[in-house]
């Protein structure tokens, strides 16, 4: 038997790597008919009048009349409409759809739309969305969502406190720019809808369909193709260009190809949540950290999508990977007139990390201390507990990792000896970060209830049956070498399709890095049951997920396990800095992960590498902005992400320290890789440049205005 | 406009526009979907193709321009050996992901294995500037190649 961490070749690679695969975008049909958005040009506004241009045959406009059922996104609150109802909240909501055969010809019409609108005070920012409060349609109030919670006694030792440090940061939002955009083909089959598209979860565009159309489950069929790229881009958001390629698909009678450009897919689709973050803390004579307070705010967008769930992380995630006993922290998330923010691999996760890393960092620095040392003495360690008080169920190993990253990059040696070096400024910085695995709280038992199916066939091979979708993270290769692995049979006797929801029971979304964690451990418990009936001709196992009993959650005092599990990782990262340009150029990065054991080690090497570097795009180079809700940056030529020239090769070493309830022991990875990344850099440029950094990315704009900002 | 040309070693004749991009004539005219549209606007490679054996983003090549021409797709890469030795180097290094750039990246790889057989590591991370990748992180790509230059030793 193999060792479960030995890699092996990925069972989509033929198939990618000779140009087979078929994307939503590559399916075609004789019949096929084309299909595309038409958008909103304004911020907010009422719409008076839709004037459409003479059609010629075949070509027809849809819009909101044409839902039978609910217009409204399935997701945590009602307030996004599939098609607007004579409202827009933000540039580039869908108003129309025009189809036909003729891709120029429906250009043709949607260049003759022409809308009449009668504007509305629209709004920008975090702080007029508080001030002004009474103009949304956002979650349940209309214009925000807030959350609290506290831990020990802060009051009492805010009172004792002998020193008080503050600080606030800014990050900025983050475009997926997955290599695929947005893509659907549906068709009609039998009364029945059929669904082909480009999504991280099935589950939940069969959700929208059966809302906006009013439809039985039984009748529709929702297939995953193979999905380039989503990294939390096509988690909620896939469900509009789904439902309206659908409505497309149900109104014609015909196929429908609904593929978004580059263009409308940087506007209108979801982007991570830009966050205001302040913390103050409270140290007492031997300069121990005795009391936090924390303030989140995160700019929602024009509806709630998953912001309450992101705002949630955020706040959990506020003291990174330290024992903050005496604890306030106070969340929200506002409403503004921009591109709804939502899932973003980390899910909340970064904005948080970056925030309390620059903290310990400012502390230590202020104290005239190492910040390595200062961050050692708060690190959570066995025994103690969570933000909200939850144990831990695994060895802390943050000691073992700071040791490991230190030792690798030099970091305490070379940091001693930074800063101008002849013209060029030199630095080196680090970060040490958490991240909790699987859905928040008791999500994974209360709203998902996972269920996945194992069939064994009477030939002897077995095939995997979960909702779970290859995005390129290798889910199809993982779970069928836990499956082969549990079961002592070669992996190529374990069948692994996209899921295909009419086969395929709700294993939950692909998401929150939950899919080894959580439907990985489901399967294989499927395996060692199946194994012990394997002499039957057939066997079919299907298992659901149960809340561990040494698990506990209160989502009203949000007290316990905030996630089932944790995953740890610590960066180093050294840089230059041009004095020329300003640019900051990346000389050396060193990481340590505790991911529990490997599944596979190229797949988990890719997950890293690419977590990595798309976490330097965050930290560095990604810059969207809206001007008066128009989106800057509206392609990939403005949106620049890293190419091949940006970043060294990593270093990368793994602590193994394997999980008592993972699969094989393994902990989820999909997010960890990039929530450390932009503190590593900021804090690696503040010691270049000796000078507080307190927003990202670090453009060179900001970094002359750092350097020309006086002492 | 009728426009012939070579494509994966054969003649073909269109009849199209003469602004169409070469992308849609081979996706939409032709029926090969292994070049992909990314960004529509030559920033990104997921359509990159060899035109006469150099590297070019069919999202910006008019059909008229490829009259006569030698153009080479995934679609005919990948049944010749040197495809065989860039795959064994792309799957050794675990340079395949979400797959949708692969293609992109197998005829840049090819494109620069032609001029240089035995690239350095710098010359395969400029020669892939071109091709954007989200998933990776780019070095394992730039190994896979390297990998596919070293045991496909003697195919360029």
């Amino acid at each position: 038997m193999l060792n479960i961490s030995d890699s092996v070749k990925r069972n989509d690679f033929d198939d990618k790597i000779e140009g087979r695969a078929l994307y939503a975008g590559d399916l075609r049909d004789r019949d096929m008919l084309y299909a595309r958005i038409y958008r909103s040009q304004r911020q907010r506004a009422r719409i008076r009048e839709i004037r459409l241009p003479r059609l010629p045959e075949g070509y027809e406009v849809l819009d909101y009349h044409n839902i039978p059922g609910i217009n409204r996104v399935p997701i945590v609150y009602d307030d996004q409409p599939f098609l607007a109802e004579g409202e827009v909240n933000y540039i580039g909501e869908p108003i129309l759809l025009v189809l036909g055969r003729d891709r120029d010809v429906i250009n043709g019409i949607m260049s003759e739309i022409t809308i009449e609108y009668e504007d509305l005070e629209a709004i920008n920012t975090i702080e007029e969305s508080i001030l002004k409060p009474y103009v949304y349609c956002f979650a349940d109030d209309n214009s925000k969502i807030e959350y609290s919670f506290t831990r020990g006694d802060p009051d009492l030792h805010i009172d004792r406190a002998e020193k008080v440090f503050q600080d606030r940061f800014h990050t900025g939002y983050q475009e997926h720019a997955y290599l695929e955009p947005h893509s659907f083909t549906c068709e009609v089959v039998d009364d029945n809808i059929v669904v082909h598209g480009s999504m991280q979860c099935p589950y939940y565009v069969v959700e929208g369909i059966k809302r906006a159309f009013g439809w039985d489950e039984s009748r529709i069929r929702v297939i995953q193709q193979p999905t380039g790229g989503g990294f939390g881009g096509k988690e909620d958001y896939p469900s509009i260009p789904a439902i309206l390629c659908a409505l497309g698909a149900i109104m014609t009678g015909k196929p429908v190809q609904l593929v978004y450009d580059r263009e409308e897919d940087i506007i209108s689709t979801t982007k991570r949540h830009p966050s205001d973050i302040r913390i103050k803390s409270y140290l007492d004579a031997n300069n121990s950290i005795i009391a936090m307070d924390i303030d989140v705010r995160l700019d929602g967008g024009a509806y709630a999508g998953l912001s309450s769930v992101v705002l949630q992380r955020t706040i959990f995630s506020a003291t990174g990977v330290y024992n903050i006993e005496n604890l306030k922290v106070r969340g929200g998330a506002y409403a503004t007139n921009k591109v709804v923010s939502s899932a973003f691999r980390g899910f909340g996760g970064p904005q948080a990390l970056f925030a309390i890393e620059m903290h310990m960092e400012n502390i230590a620095l202020a104290l005239d201390m190492d910040p390595l040392e200062f961050k050692r003495e708060h690190f959570l360690r066995d025994g103690d507990l969570s933000s909200t008080q939850g144990e831990f169920r695994n060895r802390i190993k943050l000691d073992e990792i700071a040791e490991m990253v230190d030792k690798d990059s030099g970091y305490s040696l070379k940091r001693g000896s930074t800063g101008k070096e002849g013209e060029t400024l030199r630095g080196i910085g680090l970060s040490i970060f958490d991240h909790g695995c699987g859905f928040t709280g008791a999500g994974e038992a209360d709203l998902l209830k996972s269920k996945v199916r194992l069939m064994k066939y009477a030939d002897g091979t077995v095939e995997i049956f979960v909702s779970s979708a290859e995005i390129g993270q290798g889910v199809q290769t993982t779970l069928g070498k836990i499956v082969s692995q549990e079961l002592g049979i070669p992996l190529e006797r374990v069948v692994h399709n996209y899921p295909d929801t009419r086969y395929c029971p709700d294993s939950g979304p692909t998401v929150a890095s939950r899919t080894v964690l959580i439907v990985g451990r489901l399967l294989q418990e499927c395996a060692m049951e199946m194994k012990k009936r394997w002499d039957e001709e057939e066997v079919e196992i299907i298992k659901v997920y149960r809340y561990p009993h040494d698990l506990a959650w209160d989502n009203e005092t949000f007290m316990g396990n905030a996630y089932p599990e944790y995953s740890w990782g610590a960066n180093v990262v050294e840089i230059h800095i041009d004095p020329a340009t300003y640019k900051v150029e990346v000389d050396g990065i060193w990481t340590v992960y505790d991911i529990g054991t490997p599944i596979d080690m190229k797949i988990v090497q890719g997950q890293i590498e690419g977590g990595l570097v798309q976490g330097f795009g965050y930290g560095l180079m990604e810059e969207f902005d809206c001007i008066n809700g128009s989106p800057r940056q509206k392609s990939l030529t403005t949106y620049v992400i890293p190419s091949s020239r940006d970043f060294p090769k990593p270093s990368i070493r793994l602590f193994e320290n394997p999980r008592r309830k993972g699969p094989f022991g393994a902990s989820g990875l999909g997010e960890l890789p990039i929530v450390g990344v932009a503190p590593a850099i900021a804090s690696a440029v503040q010691n270049a440049l000796g000078k507080k950094v307190c927003r990202i990315p670090v453009t060179p704009e900001y970094i002359r205005e750092l350097m020309e900002d006086g002492n | 406009m009728e426009i012939k040309f070579t494509l994966n070693g054969e003649q073909v004749t269109i009849i199209d526009e003469p602004t169409r991009r070469l992308l849609d004539v081979l996706r939409d005219n032709l029926g090969l979907t292994g070049a992909k549209e990314g960004c529509g606007e030559g920033e990104c490679g997921s359509c990159a193709v060899l035109m006469d054996g150099r590297l070019v983003n069919s999202c910006m090549v008019p059909a008229f321009t490829v009259e006569d021409r030698d153009i080479l797709t995934i679609e005919g890469f990948r049944d010749q050996e040197r495809f065989k030795a860039i795959s064994r180097g792309f799957e050794k290094a675990g340079s395949v992901q979400c797959g949708f750039c692969t293609p992109g990246f197998v005829m840049a790889a090819e494109a620069l294995l032609r001029q240089n057989p035995h690239p350095t590591e710098e010359e395969i991370i400029a020669a892939i500037e071109g091709n954007l990748c989200r998933c990776t992180g780019y070095s394992m790509i730039v190994e896979g190649i390297m990998i596919a230059s070293r045991e496909g030793d003697g195919l360029w």
